[in-house]
């Protein structure tokens, strides 16, 4: 049990390490693409300033994204054998197609940042969709992956073996559509907030020249509208994973609640924790037949509890604790960016207050920290299944030895790049001051 | 040819072309470290040319091939994944370290020296390491059986065909590499940095061949069966020492009067020859894939056979414009690779 730990706790730090580069990946070249354009309609050069220097940015942390998702693709195969073995026979499609999005990300980076000054502006733009699109399409087939986890389909699982396999239907399993687009939505959402975390972060410090505030300033308003479509959609979609999950891993839904016994007019409950010994919720706040209509659409609909499934099928309970946290900062997300643009709106002129600045400023980090729980939640509340109900982790993980080295290896891997990549993008930025870009206006 | 057999011969195309695109890369890398510092010559700055646009498309065709062995031969990714737990993850943590500081390298120009010496050096191990992959599915270094199989790491860093393989990569690296930035170079008219990367091709060029020669005799004790296999084919295996001797030989025919060499002609001669080189190989490889396992036993159901090479069809001829359009912008654009 122990080697699985070690194993698990490999691969979810490398994950967890490159799913904050892989989001910037898939988010930032959308906020690239919101200022080309823009900057295209106004031809106000401050959008131009801004593209520029989001993908000098970007350029930076793909060095530490790319080959950190390296690192995840071929870590699958040697961590978890058994289970690659499956997606081998069952679902090898999204791996693939996942390598022409990538070619299409890494083709027009290419082209956009060391052939811009060759190419047409509607070339550039169609450059910087197409590595949008790419980075989209890359997160959308892992979670494909990550769906076909959750909902199996497309083969019949006979004696250990996977036989009529139809890698089309394993492909369109049930959960695919909904996750991919609540992965999607929220990816973007957090490119968005991390530039408006920088912006307010700017707007906050003193001795700013006017054409440097006015920059930050446009900039905060492109993140907030970019970052709160994206945290609205986020948030309606989270009804029907609510549902999807409801209707496909009823444990999972349960542990996430709490909810012990199986009923109807089941209650929301928002907060406390998970008492295993008592089986209760403490400290929580409940809505009573809220979770029922959410999930079915009415009071009258059934909940399962756990005791409906054997215990040692039931997820961590703590799950309850990521759920919430997760939701939570969705939500306030939601509220940060609305209270962001409608202050602009509706008190014209007037500057933002600090308070509305300092909530720019952590957007950003609760933004990453919206992913990496949900991240976490959505694996953990699979457990102890790697494959829901076909496969368990521990039958699916390496024999190999030496796991507890190659952990010790990898934290000291992720440490030194965390710290250098943050070093290289502030020095970089320091040498290359936002007043120089704005100096080159008009020269 | 049967499906597993076109499986194969698919899966070794994708070796072959990271082979030449990995090679050009990790070499352009180390040539970049050794004339990043010289003021004298512009040698550095024409690897960086070849690289900055092209690293990203060639991690991702190393991806591609393992991404199309899990795909194709499911069983035998649960054995390359048991066995190379520990030469992998070294790879693994190798290439990032590389591609981290060479990308952090063109941002922090101050700290360049050191971070392209890190980038350069761990960029020519990473070849070395991928290459031992070879000699491991020749059999004879992998204990017991299933889930339980264990890679003799003892065994297979005392082996003298490890090693010949080892240096066979390296200078296959350098010698590609140089070939390329000597052609780079000719482009942009920089005459120095011509005659550096000319050098270092007349040298890596023999002692390449020597390798290979290492390789074959290694081979005859260590795997019989793939040294008969290859000899067999010992016509093919002349055709490749003829297009080695025109390749390397072209490097001192004379273009029209200007510089002794004609790199270009060198690259499509050596390109040839690996490409004649490496399926005589992979061909007296089958019927296995690690030995004693075949390709047969290891391959995917049909089914998903015939979806995966759908999708590579559809996927490959919907690109063909896009990689047109990289190759004519960066690396046969003479505006480009002249520009400061």
């Amino acid at each position: 049990m122990e080697h699985v730990l070690s194993a698990r706790s490999l691969f979810g730090t490398t994950m967890g390490f490159h799913i904050i580069f892989a989001t910037l990946g898939v988010g930032l070249p959308i906020m690239m693409l919101a200022a080309e354009i823009i900057y295209q309609r106004t031809k106000d050069p401050h959008y131009a300033i801004m593209a520029k220097r989001w993908t000098k940015a970007f350029a930076v942390l793909l060095g530490v994204g790319i080959p950190t998702g390296t690192i995840a693709s071929v870590q699958l195969s040697l961590l978890w054998p058994g289970f690659m073995e499956a997606i081998g026979e069952v679902l090898a499609l999204p791996f693939q197609l996942e390598i022409y999005a990538f070619f299409l990300e890494a083709i027009f980076m290419a082209i956009y940042v060391y052939g811009a000054d060759r190419i047409s502006a509607k070339l550039r733009i169609l450059s910087l969709s197409l590595v949008s699109l790419g980075a989209l399409m890359s997160a959308v087939l892992i979670t494909n992956v990550h769906a076909w986890q959750e909902t199996p389909t497309g083969f019949e699982f006979v004696n250990g073996q996977f036989t009529n396999v139809n890698p089309w239907v394993a492909f369109f399993n049930p959960l695919f559509p909904v996750t991919a687009f609540h992965v999607a939505t929220s990816a973007s959402l957090t490119g968005a907030f991390v530039i408006a975390s920088i912006a307010g972060y700017k707007l906050l410090k003193k001795q700013r020249s006017i054409e440097e505030i006015a920059l930050h300033k446009k900039a905060v308003i492109v993140a907030l509208v970019v970052g709160g479509i994206a945290a609205l959609l986020t948030g309606l979609n989270g009804h029907s994973s609510a549902i999807g999950i409801y209707k496909y891993q009823p444990e999972k839904l349960a542990a996430a609640e709490g909810l012990f016994e199986t009923t109807a007019n089941a209650p929301l409950s928002i907060g406390g924790y998970v008492d295993p010994e008592t089986q209760t919720l403490k400290g929580a706040i409940q809505i009573p037949g809220f979770l029922s209509i959410l999930s079915t659409g009415s009071t009258s609909g059934v909940i399962r509890g756990l005791n409906d499934f054997p215990v040692e099928e039931w997820p961590p309970l703590y799950i309850h604790i990521l759920f919430n946290a997760m939701v939570g900062v969705g939500t306030l997300l939601i509220g940060i960016s609305f209270a962001g643009i409608a202050w602009k709106y509706l008190r014209k002129g007037k500057e933002y207050p600090k308070w509305l600045l300092w909530t720019f400023v952590l957007s950003g980090p609760m933004a990453i920290a919206g992913i990496e729980l949900g991240w976490v939640f959505s694996e953990i509340g699979r457990q102890p299944w790697t494959i829901y109900r076909i496969m368990r982790t521990d039958e699916a993980v390496t024999l190999t030895g030496n796991m507890g080295l190659f952990f010790l290896l990898f934290i000291g891997l992720y440490l030194l790049l965390g710290i250098t990549v943050v070093a290289v993008l502030r020095y970089y930025f320091k040498r290359h001051p936002l007043i120089h870009d704005l100096g080159k206006i008009g020269k | 040819m049967n499906e597993a057999t076109l499986s194969i011969l698919l899966l070794w195309t994708f070796v072959f072309v990271y082979l030449i695109a990995g090679s050009l890369d990790f070499g352009s890398g180390f040539w970049a470290m050794v004339y990043s510092n010289r003021k004298d010559t512009l040698a550095g700055n024409i690897a960086n040319k070849y690289l900055s646009p092209a690293w990203e498309v060639t991690n991702t065709l190393l991806v591609m091939f393992v991404v199309a062995l899990v795909s194709f031969f499911p069983k035998a990714t649960f054995t390359f994944g048991t066995i190379l737990l520990v030469p992998a993850n070294l790879i693994l943590i190798l290439l990032t370290i590389r591609t981290a500081f060479m990308v952090f390298a063109y941002s922090a120009k101050e700290y360049q020296k050191i971070l392209n010496q890190i980038s350069g050096i761990t960029g020519i191990l990473i070849p070395a390491l991928l290459v031992v992959v070879l000699p491991v599915t020749h059999g004879g270094y992998v204990e017991g059986t299933g889930a339980s199989q264990q890679l003799l790491l003892g065994r297979v860093f005392t082996s003298p065909t490890v090693y010949s393989f080892i240096g066979l990569a390296i200078l296959i690296t350098l010698y590609l590499s140089s070939l390329l930035l000597a052609d780079y170079a000719k482009i942009t008219g920089d005459k120095s940095a011509y005659l550096i990367y000319r050098k270092h091709a007349m040298w890596t060029g023999p002692l390449f061949f020597l390798f290979a020669l290492f390789v074959l005799f290694a081979l005859k004790n260590e795997a019989n069966w793939l040294y008969e296999n290859m000899i067999d084919r010992w016509l093919w295996l002349l055709l490749s020492v003829i297009a080695f001797a025109i390749g390397y030989y072209s490097m001192w025919l004379k273009d029209d009067g200007k510089e002794i060499g004609r790199p270009r002609m060198a690259l499509i001669f050596i390109g040839l020859q690996l490409f004649i080189a490496s399926y005589t190989y992979g061909a007296a490889h089958l019927p296995y894939l690690i030995y004693p396992a075949t390709v047969e036993e290891s391959f995917t159901n049909i089914n998903m056979y015939r979806s995966l090479i759908m999708s590579y069809l559809i996927g490959t001829l919907l690109f063909i414009p896009a990689f047109v359009w990289h190759w004519r912008l960066f690396i046969r654009n003479e505006k480009y690779i002249r520009g400061s």
